[in-house]
């Protein structure tokens, strides 16, 4: 226990007495909180809208409005010409184009049916996608206001008419900000976990320090125990740093037990400095333990659901994201924090990570006997 | 019983044969060395002895505890100094100190008066960083470091290269001050001078040990006559000797030759003749004594 002790203190010497690393310790959580979470949103601002207006009717002029007085579209170009609207489609500088045909208005009064023309721009289809359903649902409410206006009072009483209200659960304002600090968070420890851990180990590796200290008594268990250790409270560290940070600057709502959070992040953080700890014995030098590193953070990172829903992915993706410890913590993260969920609404989840932590820690531990 | 006992070790490296059947014996209190060049296989059977690496076959024991399965009592009991400096660059002299006592379950006080003749000399840099000494000053910390848990066996993968000539006899001073304590080391060295500071030597070429012995047997066994030959020119004169038909080997010394000649009788005069007719000048032959170095030569050419 002495040994271990010493070991964790002269880690602690060393960490700190690194110029870089007090930096990558404070800095990188603060400017990642504060950039991505502001950055990766999903929400709908701002979609740029060229009119193609050949009717200059009050109902055209009407149904305009309308889109002007919605905070999701900037009016950029008004226009006569389709092909005008289309060339600023072309240089990417408008994303829809609405056009309402000569007679719009006639059409409308006489024969009770007009068209309108939406042209999205596709790229992004996941943008495509919403900015369609917006743009639909606006004319939906165009129309019942038309309804409302021709009819007289006594029929419309008569028309059934179905209305939906939402009241959104857990997120009652659909802050995205909310829905992103706790997934960032746990891809910050993340990152700080694997990266140090893996590159730690190897380290000694490559300078020869590991050659002085295999020749020592220490047994394997010991010397781990010590070099992880450090890590496991840096990381735990920072997981606290940056939820203060969500709760001071992006006002994250903490509905949940703060302990539980602590528990299930202790757990897997030990998955993660264990998966370290394994990329560290099958490398030889640090630039290999980055890319090896790399290689799972970027497929984990990608399937955890921080930005696009597991739920949506292919089947047997879904199968295959059960081998990912990030999708765990995330889900964690954002039941505990968001909904107040008790242990037993996550335990499933916690054992899970239980397991991932059992298993990866044999296994880096079965390895490192090989090299030592 | 000997400190260290080694039969039938052989190690190999893929298609490189690092270690070829070697056998020795090292007595307790013994001042071994192995003389060889670079990759000869000193410093795998070292890490062998360690316990670092697994042979392939044999057998090898430190102090009778098998290197295989009782790694863990000899690591208590060995200090290892790899060739290559491996304490911590970003802990002081002080803290590396400190990091290996503390690790072998000891305090530097308790076998302080072992390491003190060396650690005096780094005393005064003790707070600055490891990575930051001379080559001298990083040499006498890791064997401060190696000595620090009082090891009966102290293991010395080529101490003194890279080390300036003073450093490098004060070093082999520390050593035999070390042996006196009773002490067994082991030390490799490419440097065939610091093989006569042995108490026996092993010469070891491509894996194999050519020949066992204490320093002054294995110059005694050197089968020529040898002779000191100077002139003005010693890459003429060298490249005239290997012409000369009576000449057996040749090899440069320094500011002189070695030379051994075929023939038992010294054909010195005709020697003297034969190089003043080359053109050289400042002739000087006469015979000399011997080294390690000659019969490390001499061995190499005639067994591979």
């Amino acid at each position: 226990m002495r040994t271990i002790l010493y070991i964790i203190q002269k880690e602690f010497l060393q960490i700190f007495r690194n110029k870089g690393m007090l930096p990558i310790i404070f800095v990188v959580p603060i400017v990642q909180l504060l950039i991505l979470v502001n950055a990766a949103t999903f929400e709908m601002k701002h979609i740029k809208v060229s009119v193609v207006d050949m009717d200059l009717s009050s109902s055209s002029r009407k149904l305009i409005s309308k889109y002007e007085g919605s905070p999701f579209y900037e009016i950029v170009q008004t226009t006569f010409s389709y092909d005008q609207a289309m060339d600023q489609m072309q240089r990417g500088k408008v994303d829809v184009i609405i056009r309402i045909p000569n007679g719009f208005e006639r059409k409308l009064v006489k024969e009770n049916l007009s068209k309108v023309q939406f042209v999205i721009n596709a790229i992004n289809q996941s943008v495509a996608g919403l900015s369609s359903a917006y743009c639909s649902s606006i004319l939906i409410d165009f129309n019942r206001e038309l309804l409302q206006d021709w009819l007289n009072p006594s029929k419309l009483a008569g028309l059934k008419n179905i209305q939906t209200d939402y009241s959104y659960w857990y997120n009652p304002k659909l802050n995205y900000k909310t829905y992103m600090v706790p997934g960032i968070l746990v891809l910050l420890v993340t990152i700080i976990g694997l990266l140090l851990s893996g590159m730690n180990i190897v380290r000694e590796k490559e300078i020869g320090t590991i050659e002085q200290i295999n020749v020592t008594p220490i047994r394997k268990i010991q010397f781990i125990a010590g070099k992880l250790t450090p890590f496991w409270i840096i990381a735990m560290f920072e997981l606290a740093f940056g939820l203060s940070i969500g709760k001071l600057v992006f006002d994250i709502p903490i509905v949940g037990n703060l302990w539980l959070i602590f528990l299930s992040g202790g757990v897997y953080l030990f998955v993660i400095l264990s998966v370290g700890l394994l990329v560290s014995t099958v490398t030889n030098n640090q630039q290999q333990a980055m890319l090896v590193s790399f290689f799972f953070l970027i497929i984990f990172i990608l399937m955890s659901g921080l930005f696009t829903s597991i739920e949506s992915m292919p089947h047997w993706a879904q199968e295959m994201d059960r081998l990912n410890p990030l999708m765990y913590f995330i889900k964690i993260m954002r039941m505990v924090l968001l909904k107040g969920s008790t242990f037993d609404d996550i335990s499933q989840l916690f054992y899970s990570l239980v397991v991932f932590a059992i298993v990866m820690s044999s296994l880096a531990v079965w390895r490192y006997r090989k090299v030592a | 019983m000997s400190a260290i006992q080694v039969t039938h070790l052989t190690k190999q490296f893929a298609t490189v044969k690092a270690l070829d059947d070697i056998s020795f014996s090292v007595g307790h209190g013994e001042l071994f060395g192995f003389i060889g060049p670079d990759g000869a296989g000193k410093t795998t059977l070292f890490r062998i002895l360690t316990t670092l690496l697994l042979p392939d076959e044999g057998k090898a024991s430190v102090n009778g505890l098998d290197v295989v399965k009782d790694y863990r009592k000899i690591r208590q009991d060995i200090g290892y100094m790899p060739g290559k400096f491996s304490l911590y660059t970003d802990l002081s002299v002080e803290e590396n100190l400190k990091f290996y006592a503390t690790v072998f379950g000891t305090t530097i006080a308790e076998n302080f008066d072992l390491i003190k003749d060396i650690y005096v000399q780094i005393e005064p840099f003790r707070k600055r960083k490891a990575g930051q000494l001379s080559g001298g000053m990083k040499q006498k910390l890791a064997l401060s470091c190696a000595l620090i848990h009082k090891p009966s066996v102290l293991i010395l993968d080529e101490p003194t290269t890279g080390v300036d000539a003073v450093s490098r006899l004060e070093f082999w001073e520390m050593l035999k001050r070390l042996k006196d304590s009773g002490i067994t080391i082991v030390v490799a060295t490419p440097y065939m001078d610091e093989a006569s500071l042995c108490d026996r030597v092993a010469l070891i070429q491509n894996g194999k040990i050519m020949t066992i012995s204490t320093p002054s047997e294995v110059i005694k066994t050197y089968p020529y006559v040898l002779y000191s030959v100077k002139s003005d020119d010693i890459y003429s004169l060298l490249r005239d000797l290997r012409q000369f038909p009576q000449v057996h080997s040749v090899f440069a010394f320094g500011q002189s030759a070695h030379v051994s000649f075929k023939e038992e009788h010294a054909a010195e005069d005709v020697l003297h003749k034969y190089l003043q007719e080359k053109g050289h000048s400042d002739v000087k032959i006469g015979p000399t004594q011997a080294t390690i170095e000659d019969c490390f030569m001499e061995l190499m050419n005639t067994k591979w």
